[in-house]
């Protein structure tokens, strides 16, 4: 157990939109909390990773909470910052840097569809004058071909948004927290289709922060360790269609997120079907959907029956997005991932309130994906 | 006077019409646009390959709101008109991303057989007409991908 690491402190800056305050502002209120959550001090933590895609120095947080002199090193790896950054905390324990260590993530995003410069994403210029640059493009390309490959409704698409609001009118950190029908999900605006207004995520703002300690002092800090049994990061292979490409092979090769999970279920010794609460990138209803099998909590199609019996709602055996999501919380890139696994440490400590999963449970799953085209997949238990 | 929106990789105004990518000396894999180092072998000896201009779609959806910039349609949220967008097989060679010319849902499916065409997109700062590759849908009444749509 000497190099197993143990989260032992969470906190999370609600998400939304917060006027003036700053990114930095909301990251030092994650951090104290997740001390708090600790019963550190920012004097205890060895080494720390900021995750941001617009704070271009995260470490400018030790002005605001004390200039302690650690290690403080920026992770930014698109939708995968937040889980990059907790595995490089983790693995500064493991390797023996630090019996301590922080990860936080902060950002606050325009209103909008995300953009930038193709070149940033080694795309040519003309990607984006022709409007190809944009992200949900990708997605409904991938929900559409999905959805009529494997006979999925686009009924159980605004079932997955509909679950997300209703979710996130349980969680008082979440940005959208009115529930919403599925008629009117269905009959919002299309943006990409088969995916309308409402079925997409929106970027915003808000922070999140974890402390980690290795595993045999955890209990110096918290009653209810929760060990992070497996972090993987994998980027596209050969073959897989992803986020801002003007070409893809013909033969065809899995996602990202396939190796991820199933590299995270062989390292953790755990399979799907001993996860009992699950975080996965509900960029749009469509990602959810596939996101499901690509985990290999489903077979492709079986999300159509699943969904309609209620499976991945909070009192289902298959409980997904527990606190609204993406959908329902927004992404702030930094932030996003370390969002998921805060709701799946309150949910293994049995302290997620209303939202608290039945069954007093043991593992926890969290997965991201983004552009252009980076996974991790994370497996956490008691 | 017309121009090309990226004149390096298509070959109008030369006929025939096609898109130009590169193919891999070492492993044979093919990419669109060209580039240097192959993405499957890392090696670098990628040759110019000129793309069929006939395939069919293997996935697609509709752009309903204006791109950001560097977007250079310049519609605004009043005038945009939605397009589609597709992965377009072309014969067994490689699927490229590209517009479509058809942009209404009930009109799209993967299977459809397209053509590239180049296609007016706008009109720049010197009032030349800039045009884009596209795909459009043909034969749309007797192709079947076996979908039963």
């Amino acid at each position: 157990m000497s190099n197993e690491v143990a989260i032992v402190g969470v906190g999370l800056h609600p998400f939304g939109r917060f006027g003036d305050k700053p990114a930095l502002e909301m990251g030092a209120d994650a951090i104290m909390l997740a001390l708090d959550d600790a019963g550190l001090e920012w004097g205890d933590i060895e080494i720390a990773f900021g995750g941001s895609s617009g704070v271009s120095s995260p470490d400018s947080v030790t002005g605001m909470i004390g200039l302690t002199g650690i290690p403080f090193t920026r992770v930014s790896n698109a939708c995968a910052t937040s889980a990059s950054a907790v595995r490089q905390a983790a693995t500064a324990i493991r390797v023996g840097d630090a019996e301590i260590a922080l990860a936080v993530g902060m950002d606050k995003h325009e209103r909008g569809a995300f953009t930038g410069a193709p070149s940033s994403m080694a795309m040519p210029d003309w990607y984006g004058e022709n409007g190809q640059f944009v992200t949900t493009k990708f997605f409904g390309m991938k929900a559409s071909r999905y959805c009529e490959t494997n006979n999925i409704s686009h009924e159980t698409l605004a079932r997955v948004a509909a679950k997300a609001y209703r979710n996130g009118a349980l969680n008082p950190n979440a940005f959208r927290r009115n529930p919403m029908e599925i008629e009117d999900i269905l009959n919002s605006t299309m943006l990409n289709y088969p995916l309308t207004q409402y079925m997409f995520c929106s970027p915003d703002e808000g922070a999140a922060a974890v402390v980690l300690a290795r595993a045999d002092i955890a209990e110096r800090y918290t009653d209810k360790p929760v060990y992070l049994r497996a972090s993987e990061v994998h980027t596209r292979r050969y073959g897989a269609y992803e986020v801002h490409a003007s070409w893809a092979a013909m033969e065809e090769n899995d996602a990202p997120t396939v190796y991820a999970a199933r590299a995270a279920f062989a390292k953790a010794g755990i399979t799907p079907k001993d996860v009992d609460v699950i975080q996965l990138q509900d960029t749009d209803a469509g990602a959810e959907i596939i996101h499901m099998a690509e985990c290999g909590f489903c077979e492709d199609g079986e999300q159509e029956k699943l969904l309609a019996d209620g499976a991945t709602e909070i009192t289902g055996p298959l409980p997904i997005n527990t606190d609204g999501g993406l959908i329902a919380n927004g992404e702030p890139i930094g932030a996003s991932g370390m969002r998921q696994v805060h709701e799946i440490v309150r949910q293994l400590r049995g302290e997620a309130g209303e939202r608290q999963v039945g069954g007093n449970p043991q593992i926890g799953f969290a997965q991201v994906y983004g552009a252009p085209g980076v996974a991790a997949a994370s497996i956490f238990s008691r | 006077m017309q121009k090309a929106l990226a004149p390096d990789i298509w070959t109008w105004p030369e006929e025939p019409l096609q898109l130009i990518g590169s193919r891999c000396e070492s492993c044979g894999a093919v990419t669109f646009p060209r580039q240097r180092r192959c993405p499957r072998c890392s090696k670098p000896q990628m040759v110019d390959l000129l793309l069929p201009s006939h395939g069919v779609i293997s996935a697609w959806t509709t752009q309903g709101f204006p791109p950001k910039l560097p977007y250079a349609g310049g519609q605004t949220a009043d005038t945009f008109v939605p397009f589609g967008m597709a992965l377009v097989a072309l014969g067994d060679v490689v699927q490229v991303e590209g517009r479509l010319t058809e942009n209404d849902p009930a009109k799209l499916r993967i299977g459809l057989e397209v053509e590239l065409r180049a296609v007016p997109f706008y009109t720049d700062e010197n009032g030349d007409e800039v045009l884009t590759y596209a795909f459009e849908p043909i034969n749309a009444g007797n192709t079947d991908d076996g979908s039963g749509r």
